[in-house]
């Protein structure tokens, strides 16, 4: 089970997880503390490591729109942050897949903060409101990815077997 | 079963007879490009090859641009710092699509590809950076992937677990009225479409007014086909590609246009008629949020921007310094102007524009992405508003959360310096009858 802990709208987009200023911080274990930098009570929680890992982060249409910024991603990676939407942007799902940053597709998607949801792999419940809404499955090739541990282990494996052969 | 412009790219970048929307494709990449976030490709392509006793190397570093344009000159010594990384980087490994710092050869990103001729119609181009869709307009299929991915393509030159994307054919047809231009087009057609509305699908443009478009409002439609979602915007390669790669990029050897079969599958069309159409603004925080100009006329602005990758070309610049010449500035706005590159800049310098502009008060700063994503220069202060040619309005962007960004045709930005208020170029503050 895992809590709620921001709820925001449609179209969230990098500049708000990851404002244009910290851009020249690059490394993922350094991104993590500009998470969502302008939601200022929201990034002192994590900096104090008050949100537990796997919480969730539910939000509306287009998720993660706008730039390719890796940062967007690894910043909420770093948090282990569950990312629960009813749609995502392109970018930012490719990055997320490739980074392994667990994004959750619910179309019809009805939560709060401080809701406690069951995050499953086809359904995820609302145990506050009983709720069960239906998962939108990744496709196949992004799922490749995933369970090859990311696209750095799968692009490893890649070139070993180049290798090899 | 007829192909799309995308999907007969794809075919011939993976070696197959055909694809169609919705395959799972390897496609050889025949340019790559990189700017200041080169820092983080080459962490993550040296992370690739650890444990596994292979030296790194990148697959073919002729087809690999790096052009420093976020943060130039260098802002801070974190930044600086990383550009020298990157520098050392592109010497050792012979990457000699380099564009350094530099006022005769440096630039945007999106203008140095194509004003170089190294975008090439039938081309697959991905880039860091979500404008990569800008290179859909010399034909190209083009799009933004994340660093991560882009050192997997360094390694094994080929964009892994691309998905071919639906396309929608956008056919726009009449002829444009005085004083609105492809960014109208494009603000209006992301209204329409919405910011999710071609969300992992492609834009292929057609009709009488795309086939009149200048390459340079063609890269301005490609450019935000990313602010609807699109995986890429693309414009068959037509004469007028051809022209462009030939006289203004000094391409000399042999072009192949790819045109879309009769019979191409396209997921939905869209028509637009512009011959009405009026200026455009995208008011905050989404660029889908598009007005026509009367509904937001008057509203007081506290800087103008005029540049970026979207709008920052010599016909950009001729059109704002036409408005501007011989007037000045308000004196409560402050305007920037940003050529797209150095050649665009000594372009306008020799045809007397900076002198317009400099004259009527607006500061000329160097070619780069300025304050379009609010890392750098021109921030906004608190609860102050920006009217800008650039393609991105989110909260935030030009570094202030509690400040508004309206983004407007370059006629529109310069009109509206000269009143300080968003101004129709269509009427008298602009010189015009309205």
């Amino acid at each position: 089970m895992s809590t709620v802990v921001l709820t925001l709208g449609d179209d969230v987009s990098t500049d708000v997880i990851y404002p244009g200023r910290y851009m020249a911080t690059v490394l993922p274990s350094e991104t993590p503390q500009f998470a969502f930098a302008d939601l200022t009570d929201f990034n002192a929680k994590l900096k104090a490591k008050q949100v537990p890992p796997g919480s969730v982060l539910v939000a509306g249409k287009n998720f993660g729109c706008g730039s390719s910024r890796e940062q967007a991603v690894s910043t909420l990676k770093g948090h282990e942050l569950v990312i629960v939407a009813k749609g995502f942007a392109r970018i930012f799902t490719q990055n997320s897949v490739n980074l392994g940053l667990r994004l959750v597709e619910v179309p019809d998607l009805d939560a709060k903060d401080g809701d406690d949801l069951e995050v499953g792999a086809t359904e995820v419940v609302n145990t506050i409101s009983g709720k069960r809404f239906h998962v939108v499955p990744l496709p196949p090739a992004r799922q490749a990815l995933i369970d090859a541990g990311g696209l750095i282990a799968y692009t490893r494996k890649r070139l070993m077997d180049t290798v090899k052969k | 079963m007829g192909m799309t412009v995308v999907e007969k790219i794809l075919a011939r970048a993976t070696g197959r007879a055909a694809v169609k929307a919705g395959d799972v494709v390897e496609p050889g990449a025949d340019l790559v490009m990189s700017h200041e976030n080169a820092a983080l490709v080459i962490n993550q392509f040296h992370e690739i090859y650890k444990g596994t006793g292979i030296e790194p190397r990148i697959w073919d570093p002729s087809r690999i641009a790096v052009i420093f344009d976020h943060r130039v000159p260098a802002e801070s010594p974190k930044t600086a710092t990383n550009q020298k990384k990157v520098r050392e980087f592109v010497a050792k490994n012979g990457i000699a699509k380099f564009h350094d710092i530099r006022g005769d050869l440096g630039g945007i990103c999106h203008q140095i590809l194509p004003e170089n001729g190294y975008v090439r119609p039938g081309a697959v181009v991905v880039g860091t950076d979500s404008h990569t869709t800008s290179h859909g307009a010399l034909g190209a299929f083009a799009f933004g992937i994340g660093a991560t991915e882009m050192a997997s393509v360094w390694a094994l030159g080929a964009a892994l677990n691309v998905e071919v994307p639906a396309t929608i054919k956008v056919v726009v047809t009449g002829k444009l009225p005085e004083m609105v231009g492809p960014k109208d087009v494009i603000l209006h057609l992301v209204g329409l479409l919405t910011a999710e509305g071609a969300n992992f699908k492609v834009l292929e443009f057609h009709g009488e007014t795309i086939r009149a478009m200048s390459t340079s409002g063609r890269l301005v439609l490609c450019n935000m086909s990313v602010e609807a979602g699109a995986t890429s915007g693309i414009v068959p390669a037509d004469d007028e590609t051809l022209r462009y790669l030939r006289e203004e990029a000094g391409v000399r050897d042999a072009l192949t246009p790819v045109q879309p079969d009769a019979d191409a599958v396209y997921e939905r069309v869209v028509e637009l008629d512009v011959s009405n159409l009026e200026p455009q603004i995208a008011c905050p925080h989404t660029v889908d949020n598009v007005r026509s100009i009367g509904k937001v006329a008057g509203t007081k602005v506290h800087q103008i921007v005029i540049g970026s990758c979207t709008n920052g070309r010599l016909d950009d610049l001729e059109i704002a310094a036409k408005i501007l010449k011989g007037k000045k500035v308000a004196k409560d706005v402050r305007m920037l102007v940003f050529p797209a590159s150095g050649r665009i800049y000594t372009q306008a310098l020799l045809r007397g524009l900076i002198g317009d502009f400099v004259q009527a008060g607006a500061v000329v700063m160097n070619p780069g992405c300025g304050p379009c994503l609010g890392i750098h220069e021109g921030a906004l202060g608190d609860g102050e508003t920006a009217l800008s040619t650039t393609n991105r309005n989110f909260k935030g962007r030009m570094g202030n959360p509690t400040s508004d960004v309206y983004l407007c045709s370059p006629a529109v930005a310069a009109a509206s310096a000269l009143t300080g208020v968003i101004t129709d170029p269509r009427g008298p503050a602009a010189g015009g009858a309205r």
